[in-house]
């Protein structure tokens, strides 16, 4: 199973080409995110003070220890590509299955986030009771963008958790190993991009 | 064997892997679908036979325009050339036994057919009546089925993306042994700048209809500006993508022209590297023209200045490909077959429509022209007549090598002809009735239109005519034409020297490309 398809030239052919796919992959999430990084400029410049209140009052604490998390998570899975390469099976499964472990984490924090700012009466689209007590008629626009960053950031958190998984059992089974080390790399790579964008939604959300 | 008779089950074709087969099943569907858009768009021009109510309601005409449009866009023009053609031709004008993944590209084109089908369900549920555009604050409260026309185009989005992945990539890492990007075709530069297009600005899109189904459905506000949104972010974010999307009807277009005159004129294209490079120039600075579909929603003089002026650049880019086009004529041993009339048309078309263009990027124009026909007219020169008949000819060219059988062509120079004559009667009398002041998208007009109006409808059922002659003639010479040679037209390109039909990976043997592509100098008997 690990021989090169047979319209390539060869195993090395093939992982470059997996290599490219990815990056350029990588590149067409990047403009997703662009579109969202672009609607924060816009409406933050529009409305510069709903914006600071609105982080204001995001949870800090909460967003910066799922920071943490994620920067911890990428170290581990990125150990696993360096395991792997050297043959070590097991390591790599268990480095892989930590930052699986971390990525349920981040998810579980960012749904008691979500709970927390609910039961405040935040909701996205100026749901809730919080928008009727605060007369800055353009807070909810922090918090349906806030919704909308996150949340999608969270659906390729969760993306990111399948891919990694599919690869443990890939390792489990030996469908990848020392020569076929290029397939945890580019899940790898995928999620130290998911990091990525948490690494920029951080402060724009929490901190700024 | 060739990839046509290698296995004939149904669920062979519905399951391939083979590029060649995928690129069938495309064209299949997308000629399916511009059947469905035209048939749309043929009931448009039935009620606008006379004033006021004539076949339909004025709902029912909202519903027409719009799935018109998004038809026309989605489910045929962005998958068109590319995915058909594209997927077809590619890997072979490389000297590759497929795309780099192959199952994805089989991914891909399921994908394509289930939003496809998730945007015809929204029939079911009512419709759309928002146009093509999706604008909010309307689309966000319209009683119509909103939510599944954005989910289904959001699934092609993917399918688009796949395939622009698999295209990059499949030009960087399987072309033949010593083939650099000068000695690929010029089809191939072409798809290559078509492919960076769908996978930059398809997200993009992505998030726009994202937020506008949110929206629908769950009342997100993203674009509210009574919740502290702003519409025109949608309108920033929509153009972003559908601008250059433009550029992914016309590019693969221009690349099919850049294979056909080379091929009937005998001759190497007078300037190989300009008419490469200048589908970077178009498809970088297509980037960055979005501001021009925006001109009287509140821009500031300098931004709509700057955005006019982007957008002329790129007819000069376009301008580059004509003139070498046209200098490559000169002096050529000219065949005139089908391939090379569509050709011709499209070189009318395109520049016709192309200086359209050029008038309407003029800000104090736009003004009096934005909204009406005249716009209406000037984007279906370049699309219509731009794309539709590169694809047409793209058809009759590639047509022996995909079936392995010719065409007759007399049919196919009558149809030509109707759907030119066709096509300029349909959409000529638009830009004068636009000039006139008919807003785009209305129901009713004023009596004195309705000359005009009449003409466009009458053009519109020849270019039925012309559209429906070569279904006939295609599907019968399918099975029943004249057996095609491997090289009918005496083509030097690299898609031509392997057998017709070609075999399952291609060729036969490793192909040797040391003769380029173009090279007419050297005579036929002596290619490899």
């Amino acid at each position: 199973m690990n021989e090169a398809h047979e319209h390539f030239a060869g195993l090395e052919e093939q992982e470059s080409a997996a290599r490219l796919g990815l990056w350029v992959f990588l590149g067409s999430e990047a403009l997703l995110f662009a579109g969202l990084f672009m609607l924060y400029a816009a409406l933050r410049v529009e409305h510069p003070h709903a914006f600071h209140e609105g982080v204001h009052h995001a949870t800090k604490t909460l967003g910066s220890i799922n920071t943490g998390v994620l920067l911890v998570s990428s170290g581990f899975v990125a150990y696993a590509v360096h395991a792997i390469r050297q043959g070590r099976r097991a390591l790599a499964v268990g480095c892989t299955s930590v930052t699986i472990v971390l990525g349920l984490v981040f998810f579980a924090i960012k749904i008691t986030e979500y709970a927390k700012h609910w039961s405040e009466g935040i909701g996205p689209g100026a749901r809730g009771a919080f928008f009727t007590e605060h007369a800055d008629k353009a807070l909810p626009a922090f918090w349906t963008l806030y919704y909308t960053a996150t949340g999608l950031h969270a659906v390729h958190v969760l993306v990111g958790i399948t891919v990694l998984a599919i690869l443990v059992l890939g390792i489990v089974r030996g469908k990848v190993d020392e020569r076929t080390a290029y397939r945890l790399e580019c899940g790898a790579t995928y999620w130290h991009l998911v990091d990525l964008f948490w690494i920029f939604l951080w402060p724009l959300f929490y901190l700024a | 064997v060739s990839y046509l008779s290698i296995d004939s089950t149904v669920r062979s074709w519905l399951l391939t892997t083979d590029h060649k087969r995928i690129g069938v099943l495309y064209l299949f569907t997308v000629s399916f679908f511009l059947a469905l858009g035209g048939s749309f768009a043929l009931a448009l021009r039935v009620e606008h036979l006379g004033p006021g109510p004539t076949v339909m309601t004025a709902m029912t005409y909202d519903r027409l325009f719009t799935l018109h449009g998004v038809t026309m866009v989605w489910l045929f023009m962005i998958p068109s050339i590319p995915a058909a053609f594209g997927n077809f031709f590619l890997p072979i004008m490389i000297g590759a036994k497929d795309v780099a993944f192959p199952r994805l590209n089989l991914l891909s084109y399921w994908i394509y057919v289930a939003g496809a089908t998730i945007v015809l369900a929204s029939l079911l549920f009512g419709g759309i009546d928002t146009g093509w555009t999706f604008y909010p604050p309307y689309a966000s409260t319209s009683p119509t089925a909103v939510f599944w026309a954005v989910l289904g185009i959001f699934v092609i989005g993917w399918s688009t993306i796949i395939t622009g992945v698999n295209f990059i990539v499949t030009t960087h890492a399987m072309r033949a042994r010593g083939m650099r990007f000068l000695d690929m075709p010029l089809f191939v530069w072409a798809m290559y700048g078509t492919s960076v297009i769908q996978v930059l600005a398809t997200p993009v899109l992505g998030l726009a209809l994202l937020l506008t189904g949110l929206d629908h459905a769950f009342a997100w506000g993203m674009f509210d500006p009574a919740r502290g949104a702003d519409p025109l972010l949608f309108q920033h974010l929509f153009w972003f993508y559908s601008h250059p999307a433009v550029y992914i009807m016309i590019l693969p277009a221009m690349g099919v022209v850049s294979e056909i005159v080379p091929t009937f004129s005998h001759k190497r294209p007078s300037s190989y590297k300009a008419i490469a490079y200048s589908t970077f120039g178009i498809a970088f600075v297509g980037f960055l023209t979005w501001g021009h579909h925006m001109f009287v929603a509140g821009m500031s003089v300098v931004d709509a200045g700057a955005f006019g002026i982007l957008s002329m650049l790129v007819a000069i880019f376009s301008a580059i490909k004509v003139f070498n086009w046209t200098w490559t004529m000169k002096r050529g041993a000219i065949t005139v077959k089908t391939p090379l009339l569509y050709v011709f048309a499209f070189l009318f078309l395109f520049v016709f429509g192309g200086m359209t263009g050029v008038a309407v990027a003029t800000t104090s124009l736009d003004v009096h022209w934005h909204d009406t026909y005249f716009v209406v007219a000037h984007f279906h020169f370049i699309m219509v007549g731009g794309t539709l008949t590169a694809f047409l000819a793209a058809l009759h060219y590639w047509f022996p090598k995909m079936t392995g059988r010719m065409y007759p062509e007399r049919l196919g120079v009558l149809s030509a002809a109707l759907v030119f004559a066709g096509f300029f009667l349909t959409f000529f009398p638009q830009f004068l009735l636009g000039n006139g002041g008919m807003p785009r998208r209305y129901y009713d007009y004023p009596a004195r239109f309705q000359t005009l109006h009449v003409l466009s409808t009458a053009g519109a059922f020849v270019l039925a005519i012309g559209m429906v002659l070569p279904v006939i003639y295609l599907v019968w010479s399918a099975f029943h034409g004249e057996r095609a040679p491997d090289n009918p037209w005496g083509s030097r390109s690299f898609e031509w020297r392997t057998q017709t039909p070609p075999p399952k990976h291609n060729f036969l043997a490793q192909p040797d490309f040391k003769v380029g592509a173009y090279e007419y100098e050297t005579p036929l008997e002596e290619l490899p």
